[in-house]
């Protein structure tokens, strides 16, 4: 079954003559990856060893802890099965796949989805809320005390309000025709299910999850950038299977994405109203490829799973 | 006089368990009925935490699916092995299924369960810890488990495990004569390991819990 979304798009394209100018650093819209100038490198980001032995060093070991073991770390403010390192792998480190020394020095910085500019600690609840399902630390909590002083020493060095290549995840272009749920499960039971399970549900180790949970109860919720089919086929390209980054196609990429996002999962905590449809004109309807609100195979997606 | 009923139900049934042989028991201890498939227990242990100087490997608590696959698996060949494939092949699969449970079931010791937000300063602590992603390798963990625990069918435990049998294994998989993980998720990262980390890496989770 192909499902074909181009309306997105075309409403990205149109003029809105009182957020362009300000429109900067909309997380849907965030420039491609680039790859940095020939004979160059990507940012390196200090060492672990390189950090000093007294109160800074010991807060960003903090950061990099929660960082790494959110679950555990901040319990009170995560609601599902994430951790930060499963999207931004090698702890927040690696290029392409959303490091922080490539978000770090882009804030402050104007975002569409809550149509204000974002200060980095904002930019943070904003996971919390959204991938982490819970309830966002207070902007002058230790957790974001922690975590940004994790943020700012990656970034030693970078140039502050300068798109560093590697920032994002690199943009896989949608398959012509569009994406195929049936594809996509047969990929996903092929390559993806051996780790996250063949409910998507992740795997566990005690308390702790190990492989992290894709949908259900236990996942992102429809408000996280990940539920974004564009956003998801750029995440697997480049980093699944872990450590076998790059080995699927980009139609295959697109069509698992579309497959792992057709699914029930948390609400969005913006929800109006109550109405699915409502939250999707106002949050959904304009963000990327995407289907909140949509209806396949004869459900409409959103009802949320918690 | 229900509760009486029940209580003697229960002692018959514990009476009845511990009199009947637990038929995956018996493959562990006394062998299966070919009599090439010897005892596990010779080579693993009556406690079957192996025999680390041999390089014998814990069998102890391994998820049963997984073992059965690796029974299947040696006997196919996919997992070349010169003892087990003659044992394996001497098995039936009822056998392989009832041994395979026995061995889920028996205990181990527990394990610290150390996972990224732990520091790491050496290359097996890095390895384990880190992962080495210039290089697209993961850290041990995030498949095998907070201490390398071991998660579900697929990610067997590396703690309790001798550095001569990880370290085996792992050159088992570089040289290609190992290759029944899925996906070759496993084979395709040792390949990328020298045999300095190799070392390190087995060194760090043979380690753990002692």
């Amino acid at each position: 079954m192909k499902i074909y979304l181009a309306i997105a798009a075309t409403l990205i394209a149109l003029p809105v003559a009182a957020q362009a100018p300000v429109a900067m650093d909309d997380q849907s819209q965030l420039a491609p990856s680039v790859q940095p100038p020939a004979g160059a490198d990507y940012f390196q980001p200090p060492l672990e060893s390189e950090l000093p032995d007294n109160a800074f060093g010991a807060l960003v070991r903090e950061g990099r802890a929660i960082f790494v073991d959110t679950r555990n770390r901040a319990p009170e403010h995560v609601g599902n099965g994430m951790n930060c390192t499963n999207c931004h792998l090698d702890q927040g480190r690696k290029a392409n796949s959303a490091p922080l020394w490539g978000a770090y020095p882009m804030y402050p910085a104007y975002r569409s989805k809550n149509d204000k500019v974002n200060t980095y600690v904002e930019r943070m609840q904003g996971c919390f809320q959204f991938s982490m399902d819970g309830t966002a630390p207070a902007a002058d909590s230790h957790i974001m005390n922690a975590l940004s002083a994790y943020s700012y020493w990656l970034s030693t060095g970078a140039p502050t309000g300068e798109v560093q290549p590697g920032r994002a995840y690199p943009k896989v272009q949608e398959p012509e025709g569009g994406y195929d749920l049936a594809q996509g499960r047969q990929v996903y039971e092929e390559q993806c299910a051996i780790c996250h399970g063949d409910q998507g549900q992740g795997q566990k180790s005690g308390e702790d999850f190990v492989l992290p949970p894709l949908w259900g109860k236990e996942s992102f919720n429809w408000g996280a950038g990940m539920h974004r089919i564009n956003t998801a086929a750029d995440f697997i390209k480049e980093s699944m299977p872990l450590g076998k980054g790059g080995s699927l196609t980009d139609e295959q990429a697109w069509n698992v994405a579309a497959f792992m996002n057709s699914h029930e999962r948390p609400q969005d905590p913006r929800l109006i109203d109550g109405s699915v449809e409502e939250t999707r004109k106002k949050y959904h309807a304009n963000d990327g490829v995407n289907l909140y609100g949509v209806e396949v195979n004869g459900v409409v997606l959103g009802q949320g799973a918690d | 006089m229900k509760k009486r009923n029940l209580a003697a139900g229960l002692l018959a049934c514990i009476w009845v368990a511990s009199v009947q042989a637990d038929p995956g028991a018996d493959v562990y201890t006394k062998g299966g009925a070919n009599p090439a498939a010897l005892a596990c227990l010779t080579c693993h242990g009556a406690d079957g935490m192996g025999m680390a100087a041999a390089g014998f490997p814990r069998l102890a608590g391994l998820s049963a699916e997984y073992m059965k696959k690796q029974l299947l698996d040696f006997q196919s060949g996919s997992r070349a092995h010169p003892v087990m494939l003659p044992i394996a092949s001497a098995l039936t699969e009822g056998e392989m299924q009832s041994v395979s449970l026995y061995i889920e079931q028996m205990t181990t010791p527990v394990y610290p369960r150390i996972n990224r937000s732990a520091e790491a300063t050496s290359v097996g602590e890095r390895l384990a810890l880190r992962g080495a992603w210039e290089r697209n390798i993961p850290e041990c963990v995030a498949c095998h488990g907070p201490g390398g625990v071991g998660v579900g069918a697929a990610f067997p435990p590396l703690a309790g495990q001798s550095s001569a049998y990880l370290s085996s294994q792992l050159i088992a998989w570089k040289r290609g004569t190992r290759t029944n993980d899925p996906n070759d998720l496993m084979g395709h990262i040792a390949k990328s390991l020298t045999d300095d980390e190799v070392k390190a890496v087995s060194d760090y989770f043979s380690g753990l819990g002692q």
